[in-house]
């Protein structure tokens, strides 16, 4: 398609694509940002850290940390619109890295975060039989998922594993290759009443079991004393940052796919409330069956309360087993984790397939099949082996602590204080947001988020390198942990060596700013859709 | 439960499904400006 320009030097220039709407950006963007850390890792950390006292740090980070960053990558995405390489190289040029360090995590998340959406599809499917039989823990450690005593990488398949994580691969290439519009956007608005419906009805249950005062009693009983202790508050900045998908590129890249007149600033208050809606009744649900499996057991919630895998594969099956109606908590349970998880994956494999697409020119089906392929064949030869549990545990543990964390410590410090951007950004956001940012948003990004990011990144660091990661021996987190997360700055930094290409979009397509400057209207409402793009 | 509990638990409810609401609110009144 193109466009007559009066100015900026580019005589053509291709439409990106676009959701249809707002509602559709937010129902995405809360599509990604509710995922499985809302669901097993929030109840746990506030339980451990302060319960009811917990929620102070909790909403105070999600003011000054969580929702100014989430401000921050809408605004580079909308700004620069494109996937975090392009819009980085348009910032500038040596912050390209930056994009692919994002893109490079979004790579290894994915590959890992489709075995937990098998897993849950399988346990949706076996809680009609309660399939996993007496002791929930033998069955998936030792017979369903078989971990190895030693932790040579081999590949010995489980193919109880294979087969679905398999299908789950092929569902989301299917519907990421129906686009920004049709595939994200009909899936997040589809899905996520859906979710929220089934987690409502979920939490209903789990509250009317017996005991369930119990564990709500174990997660809200607040401990004021612990509000003294650093430690409380680094958990609760933690929990507000995984858990809004925030600075691995996510939000630029659905945040590219905005119209012009984006309400920036109004749109990501709905975000970051929503998210933390859906985490408090996560937390009201899980503690309630908690409490009930902690009484049917005899013993105390701290007992029974874990987080991660265990809590979803191993408590709540337990519970399910137990309680009276368990087969329809079971399959609430593992449909919300199921539809969580899903609408997340494609938002993470979405960052690299926009990427992808900036700098070939790929259109989208070929771009989607590259990418899942590529993923997707690393998700299957890697996971659903003997070694895949182990795999998982220090991949997860590593991408998060130093690759996101890291990467989001570099992004504000590089974009406040070396490069300034916060009085542009802003100016860039209040052309058209209802809730203007200004010295307060300023201070948020550039001075509690760089601290606090900061400490979290070191601390970290010094933690695994100091004590290693559980009991695995060296050589195991060595490339699997150290090396993978090096391996990804590496690989950033040659991806950006590559030249972009006439057929790139950082060549074909325009920035909003730039048709400004050319004195362009924005391109016509009608042709602002996806299928357009087939026409690069 | 107990009564800090169940206040906590009702404080939290309200700020964060309180939030949720306001800002939908304020997004459904501010409709997006013409370009």
């Amino acid at each position: 398609m193109s466009m007559p320009g009066s100015g900026g030097g580019r005589t053509a220039a291709a439409v990106r694509d676009t959701f249809s709407g707002r509602g559709a950006f937010i129902f995405a963007a809360i599509g990604s940002a509710v995922g499985l850390g809302n669901i097993w890792r929030f109840p746990y950390i506030a339980y451990s850290n302060g319960g009811g006292a917990f929620l102070i740090p909790y909403l105070v980070a999600l003011i000054t940390a969580g929702i100014p960053l989430l401000f921050l990558d809408h605004i580079v995405g909308h700004r620069y619109r494109g996937g975090p390489p392009m819009a980085y190289h348009r910032l500038k040029r040596w912050m390209e890295p930056m994009g692919w360090w994002q893109v490079a995590i979004c790579f290894v998340i994915a590959a890992y975060y489709g075995v937990i959406l098998a897993l849950a599809a399988i346990y949706l499917v076996l809680s009609f039989t309660k399939g996993w039989g007496e002791s929930p823990a033998d069955f998936l450690f030792a017979e369903y998922w078989p971990v190895s005593e030693t932790f040579a990488l081999g590949f010995d398949f489980v193919p109880g594993m294979l087969v679905p994580l398999v299908i789950v691969w092929l569902v989301t290439t299917l519907v990421l290759a129906l686009g920004v519009q049709r595939g994200v956007g009909y899936t997040s608005l589809a899905f996520l009443p859906v979710l929220f419906v089934m987690f409502l009805w979920l939490v209903i249950a789990a509250v009317r079991l017996p005991g369930a005062g119990a564990g709500l009693d174990a997660l809200f009983t607040p401990d004021w004393g612990a509000l003294a202790q650093p430690s409380i508050w680094i958990a609760a900045y933690g929990q507000i940052f995984f858990s809004l998908s925030v600075a691995f590129g996510i939000m630029i890249t659905y945040a590219s796919y905005l119209k012009k007149n984006a309400d920036i600033t109004a749109n990501g208050f709905v975000v970051g409330f929503a998210n933390s809606s859906i985490e408090i009744l996560a937390g009201i649900g899980v503690f309630a069956a908690l409490g009930f499996m902690a009484g049917q057991a005899g013993t105390g919630v701290d007992e029974v309360a874990v987080p991660g895998l265990g809590l979803a594969f191993v408590a709540f099956p337990t519970i399910i087993n137990q309680a009276a109606g368990g087969t329809i908590i079971g399959v609430l349970f593992f449909g919300s984790l199921l539809i969580a998880g899903f609408t997340s994956h494609i938002s993470i494999l979405e960052v690299i397939i926009s990427a992808v697409r900036d700098k070939t020119g790929m259109t989208r089906v070929p771009a989607t099949l590259a990418v899942c392929l590529s993923v997707g064949a690393v998700s299957v030869l890697l996971f659903p082996t003997t070694t895949g549990l182990n795999l998982l545990d220090v991949t997860d543990a590593f991408v998060n602590n130093f690759g996101i964390v890291g990467a989001a410590l570099f992004n504000v410090v590089l974009l406040a204080w070396v490069l300034r951007k916060l009085p542009e950004f802003a100016r860039h956001a209040d052309m058209y947001a209802s809730i203007r940012l200004g010295p307060t948003w300023y201070a948020m990004v550039a001075g509690v988020a760089p601290v606090v990011l900061g400490f979290l990144w070191i601390s970290q660091l010094v933690t695994f390198a100091r004590d290693g990661y559980g009991e695995m021996p060296g050589w195991f987190v060595g490339t699997f942990g150290w090396g993978m997360s090096i391996g990804l700055v590496i690989f950033a930094v040659l991806m950006s060596l590559i030249p972009w290409t006439e057929k790139s979009a950082l060549r074909r397509e325009r920035t909003y700013v730039d048709l400004d400057a050319d004195g362009v209207p924005d391109v016509p409402r009608d042709a602002a859709h996806e299928h357009w793009r087939n026409d690069v | 439960m107990s009564s800090p509990a169940v206040i906590m638990m009702v404080v939290a409810m309200v700020a964060v499904w309180g939030g949720l609401a306001a800002a939908v609110a304020w997004a459904m009144t501010h409709p997006e400006k013409p370009e």
